[in-house]
């Protein structure tokens, strides 16, 4: 069935889900075994997708949604909530997700676009939307086409955690700058930005995002995980960073442990201590425009 | 009365600002050390599983236990802080059975089976918030039911344990937090007359 716009009441149980994330660890998986492996060390949800970035970088192709029977694999050995990437603008794909009964869909830069122009119209579903944003307008353009969660768009598959920082610098300066601004200037900055002005006045009554924003992209150990978490990010999702360490139970752990306790030194050290050798990586300075993920969508 | 929101991972915030509302400011609670000031303690909804891994992970899992056990420190769980409260219908993850009721987890579905709608409680509506909400299958006698939706009961107090299937502190109505302070307290006191 296709629902009617989604009502302000599942939007409001969308974000609620979103906050109940916070301070937690999702997890890329392809299979019901890394699922089981995420839950087990404490993952607070999982990423159904059909390859980690990293291997989606290496073997090219046209990356799309997970397949079905992966999907229903995963969602049938784990309690914990199950996401799913859909290429952005594919909304055919979110709503065979939504029919799944995933409990999140990311519209993801990860996955091939399907649509160069549109993303998906989001309020027209009754499952929740994360989607990605490297600063405060393009979060809010999500958010205006209903999405229910932010996340950081760093350059997935790399290991590298240089594009994460920027966003959630870049965001962070920008809502200080809407919250302080005068009330007659936000009209401007709305134009300025290309963001839609209810929302950019709503961000200035409330000082933050009205979603929650997680960190996602290139974190490959716990001390990445911390950073994000003392830079604003109030989760983090991690995709190749555990699959590709060489010990993806320990890592999973240890990045867990140091994203809950992230403001604590010591506690970092241990988890730093405790987790396996990371991914090797790839400097994303270093990388080519084209292959840069993070340029797709807007 | 020192108030904490465990900060582990969840929706902590939203009842650090409903508390703030009320006139308290509550303290984050990520560390078994920060356990032994409070007096009351919110579970926030969150992953059970990971609440409990976190939990055991940094040796505050019997400390919790103790504490309350002593009478010393109050405990507020909405649901997946409810479902560590109680007692499990289902397996996975263990349970601090501090409340004499069972729980089911997920036991409306997944997130599109989420649900928002009215309750009564003290005589009047609250708005409530059942996100992947779990379902009290069972009240003990040492529990009582102070709401419920249909049939059901979604609101549950035992001595110095309170605990929601829902979400008040996602709402504005802070009727729910405030019995909690209220109970805390209550606890608090009957623990130090019955020294």
């Amino acid at each position: 069935m296709i629902h009617s716009d989604t009502s302000r009441a599942a939007n409001e149980l969308n974000v609620g889900l979103a906050r109940m994330l916070c301070g937690g660890v999702i997890l890329d998986v392809t299979d019901a075994e890394q699922a089981r492996i995420a839950e087990a060390a404490g993952a607070s949800a999982v990423m159904a997708l059909e390859r980690v970035p990293s291997d989606i970088r290496k073997e090219g192709g046209v990356a799309r949604m997970a397949a079905i029977e992966k999907v229903l694999e995963i969602q049938a050995v784990v309690s914990i909530p199950v996401m799913a990437k859909a290429r952005i603008g594919h909304f055919v794909e979110a709503r065979v997700l939504e029919q799944l009964g995933v409990d999140f869909i990311d519209e993801s830069e990860v996955l091939t676009p399907a649509d160069s122009e549109h993303h998906i119209d989001k309020r027209a579903f009754r499952v929740p939307f994360v989607c990605g944003a490297t600063c405060l307008a393009e979060a809010l353009r999500r958010i205006g086409e209903g999405a229910a969660l932010i996340r950081t768009k760093g350059e997935a598959g790399t290991g590298d955690i240089v594009e994460a920082v920027r966003h959630l610098r870049l965001v962070n300066r920008e809502l200080r700058m809407v919250a302080s601004a005068p009330r007659e200037e936000l009209m401007a900055i709305s134009k300025e930005l290309r963001a839609p002005y209810e929302l950019v006045l709503e961000v200035h009554k409330l000082g933050r995002l009205p979603v929650p924003n997680f960190a996602a992209g290139g974190v490959a150990t716990p001390a990445d995980a911390a950073l994000a978490m003392a830079l604003g990010a109030e989760a983090v999702f991690v995709g190749s960073g555990v699959f590709k360490s060489a010990d993806p139970e320990r890592t999973a752990k240890a990045i867990v442990k140091a994203t809950a306790r992230w403001n604590e030194p010591e506690i970092v050290a241990q988890a730093c201590r405790e987790s396996g050798a990371p991914m090797r990586g790839q400097s994303a300075a270093a990388m080519a425009a084209e292959d840069r993920l993070a340029t797709r969508g807007w | 009365m020192k108030v904490g929101v465990l900060a582990l991972q969840g929706g902590f915030e939203p009842h650090e600002r409903m508390l703030r509302a009320l006139g308290v400011e509550s303290e984050l609670v990520r560390s078994p050390g920060q356990l032994h000031e409070l007096t009351h303690l919110v579970l926030p909804g969150g992953e059970s599983t990971t609440l409990h891994h976190l939990l055991e992970l940094f040796g505050m899992w019997e400390l919790l236990r103790e504490r309350h056990a002593a009478g010393e420190l109050a405990l507020f769980g909405t649901c997946a802080g409810a479902i560590l409260l109680g007692r499990g219908a289902d397996a996975r993850p263990p349970r601090l059975e501090l409340l004499d009721a069972e729980l089911e987890r997920n036991a409306y579905g997944r997130q599109v089976d989420s649900f928002r709608e009215p309750i009564e409680f003290e005589g009047r509506a609250l708005e409530a918030a059942f996100i992947r909400a779990p379902r009290i299958a069972r009240v003990g006698p040492n529990a009582r039911v102070l709401a419920r939706r249909g049939g059901e009961p979604v609101l549950v107090e035992g001595p110095g344990v309170l605990a929601a299937t829902f979400h008040p502190e996602l709402g504005r109505d802070p009727r729910i937090h405030e019995r909690f302070l209220a109970l805390a307290s209550n606890a608090v006191l009957g623990a130090s007359l019955d020294e």
